[in-house]
């Protein structure tokens, strides 16, 4: 208790602290801006805060962008998409990131009035498991994978499972379904493709960062993170999860084939999860699950995670580092991702967001030349 | 009356001292209220919306905004009582050991050994927890228990090995410093008269302790207990690392569960509405209030265990 209770306060100071020090900062930062606008280059410090698994791509992409732009200090905090939206609304931070978009609900009580949400990552999901005597790919239809995690089907000998897997003789043994225990983009994405293979997922379950799982066997679990699924599959036999396709790519975890919308049989790959980004209609405001996308070489379980920022920026210094930063982190700064495992963005998206970036303005003046 | 003529002659290093430490005191007080009463405020919205229901409900679901806090009551409070008692009297046998009738040698190595358990991070027995002690539960312990011991509901079912019998174990790995290390400090400050008196009369070894060492120091002893308790109601870590985070309620302790602090650590980062946000403070004001209600039970159990005609006057 002493431990949590510690927790929650230091929690606490440190939001207080941070809000100080960010309005301190803002206030200085306007000032100096103020006092030196002749200057082009002046000193400029962005805060944001959000997603935590952008966060790897986006300190890559900062520590790059500060080789040229050594006058523009970039902070991103983390704590998660919730974290994210909340201080981007309290206009307590420069821009937000977040795993699941901001809802019409949340757009309008943002304080600071219009936000945009620009997709800055692209990630995938795997299902990963753990059945001894089976090849290292095995495939799982969707109308299967979601029985599996409704708990319908309950064994690895089940017909269903060897109808898609002639080849290949099950054991009987229990299966486990093994899900993320914190909110997380993966649940996220896993969860909007169960919705959309499956009416009664969408109706019963639904999806969102946090669900609540069926569990009609008694044997489903919930383990922390990616290395928290990742090792929960690898101790138990029989155990099914899923994994950021990243991390089972770095770790050489097996994973399935998956059905796409094609009906073409698909290994998880980069370049499967950006095929199907590049074939998905994404509205005007770039809100969409791209989850199960058309296109022979599309895999179906992937997703964006959104960077947000208000379209009308009040410091035109802060507001112009900032649209340059996202530009490039769009465009050159996604050579980064491929080494990081992230997918990269595909190209008639990222020439759409530039688009979105030159509305933002400060004053009326459009801040990206 | 000395106490006021003492005060008299106090030197301004006695007045400062007295003043610091009064200061001191006050923040810790002003710390604990301004926590109860933010977690009270923070949670208001979710009080509204739920009412007691919110405690009595099992549903935890944030795509449909339900939520409840029942089955994270549950998890926490039976973990914690598996943890104390498996950690409880081995700590204690532990402790009585060491002071008592280990040599000095054993005694420094083996109680160093004890402390260091409380040094390891809690993210290092979660790991232990998923690949060393969750496949011995699942393939070894539990299915021993169930065939022997299985017409207690305690220990039905399928062994998963992620569950609350697992959870229990690392707490009671976790909690067994505390009531180690406190129990053998009260132990060992026992005045050495009465075990000579107890030995003078003709007590065997065990009674000198029993008569002497236990009934002297049993109000501390209990409360290292409690202390111990303490911990493992707040550990958050380690037990969502085993415990298997699901939120339901069954008398089988090989079933996977899910506690108080590890569901706030869990969803508190991606809480994206603010019913969430705020269901997620009550679970942490509950856990507020169940341990304050257990500190004042363990003050009166201490307190009237201290009263007893035997006790000590220690703690």
């Amino acid at each position: 208790m002493i431990r949590k209770t510690g927790r929650i306060l230091t929690a606490v100071l440190t939001g207080v602290l941070a809000i100080s020090l960010v309005g301190c900062g803002s206030q200085n930062q306007t000032q100096s801006s103020s006092g030196t606008q002749q200057t082009s280059d002046a000193a400029v410090t962005l805060t944001g805060a959000g997603s935590t698994f952008v966060q790897p791509l986006l300190l890559q992409q900062v520590a790059e962008y500060q080789k040229s732009h050594s006058n523009v200090t970039i902070n991103y905090q983390g704590g998660g998409s919730g974290f994210g939206i909340q201080h981007l609304s309290d206009q307590t931070i420069d821009f937000g990131a977040t795993d699941a978009f901001m809802t019409d609900d949340q757009l309008s009580k943002a304080q600071g009035g219009k936000v945009l949400q620009l997709p800055v990552a692209l990630g995938a999901v795997t299902l990963s498991y753990n059945v001894p005597g089976i090849p290292e790919h095995i495939k799982i239809s969707p109308e299967n994978l979601a029985n599996i995690y409704f708990g319908k089907i309950k064994n690895w000998n089940d017909p269903a499972l060897a109808k898609d897997n002639p080849d290949v003789k099950f054991p009987d043994l229990a299966i486990i379904p093994i899900h993320r225990s914190e909110g997380s983009g993966t649940t996220s994405i896993f969860t909007h493709y169960l919705s959309a293979i499956s009416p009664d997922w969408n109706s019963q379950v639904g999806s969102g960062t946090s669900v609540n799982w069926p569990n009609p066997t008694g044997k489903a679990l919930g383990a922390k993170g990616n290395p928290g699924v990742a090792g929960a599959v690898k101790s138990t036999s029989g155990a099914i999860g899923y994994i950021e396709l990243a991390y089972a790519l770095q770790n050489k975890i097996p994973y399935a084939y998956m059905l796409n919308k094609d009906g073409k049989w698909v290994l998880p790959s980069l370049e499967g999860a950006s095929a199907d980004a590049a074939s998905f209609q994404v509205p005007d405001d770039m809100r969409v699950n791209i989850v199960n996308g058309p296109g022979a070489a599309a895999y179906p379980i992937s997703g964006f995670s959104w960077a947000l920022i208000y379209q009308n920026q009040t410091d035109k210094a802060k507001g112009t580092a900032m649209v340059n930063f996202l530009n490039w982190a769009l465009h050159d700064g996604q050579k980064l991702a491929p080494s990081l495992s992230y997918v990269p963005l595909p190209d008639n998206l990222t020439a759409r967001e530039t688009a979105m970036l030159k509305t933002v303005t400060s004053g009326g003046q459009p801040l990206l030349k | 009356m000395s106490t006021d003529n003492n005060r008299l002659y106090e030197s301004m290093g006695d007045k400062t001292l007295r003043y610091v430490t009064l200061l001191m005191a006050i923040l810790v007080v002003i710390l604990m209220v301004w926590i109860g009463w933010q977690m009270f405020s923070s949670s208001q919205e979710s009080i509204q919306h739920f009412g007691w229901a919110f405690i009595t409900s099992r549903v935890w679901d944030p795509v449909h905004h339900v939520f409840g806090a029942l089955p994270f009551i549950y998890g926490t409070i039976v973990t914690s009582v598996v943890a104390l008692i498996i950690a409880a009297p081995i700590g204690i046998s532990v402790a009585i050991f060491l002071n008592e009738m280990a040599p000095s040698t054993i005694r420094k190595v083996v109680a160093f050994l004890v402390e260091l358990l409380a040094a390891i991070p809690s993210v290092v027995y979660g790991l232990w927890g998923i690949f060393v002690l969750a496949p011995v539960l699942r393939q070894s312990v539990e299915p021993w228990l169930t065939k022997w011991f299985g017409f207690i509901p305690w220990f039905k079912g399928a062994p998963v090995g992620f569950d609350m019998f697992g959870g229990g174990i690392i707490l009671a790995i976790m909690i067994l410093p505390t009531i180690t290390s406190i129990s053998r400090e009260v132990m060992a400050a026992v005045p050495i008269a009465h075990r000579e008196a107890a030995l003078a009369l003709g007590a065997t070894k065990w009674e000198m302790i029993r008569i002497s060492v236990l009934s002297y120091s049993k109000s501390g002893i209990l409360g290292s207990i409690m202390l111990g308790l303490g911990r493992a109601l707040g550990e958050t870590m380690a037990v969502t690392m085993v415990i298997g985070n699901m939120p339901k309620i069954s008398s089988s302790l090989f079933s996977s569960a899910y506690s108080m602090a590890a569901v706030i650590a869990n969803e508190f980062t991606e809480a994206t509405y603010s019913l969430y946000l705020s269901s997620c403070i009550e679970i942490g004001l509950i856990l507020f209030g169940i341990t304050l209600l257990l500190n004042i039970f363990a003050r009166l159990l201490v307190w009237s265990v201290a009263r007893g005609p035997k006790g000590g006057h220690l703690v």
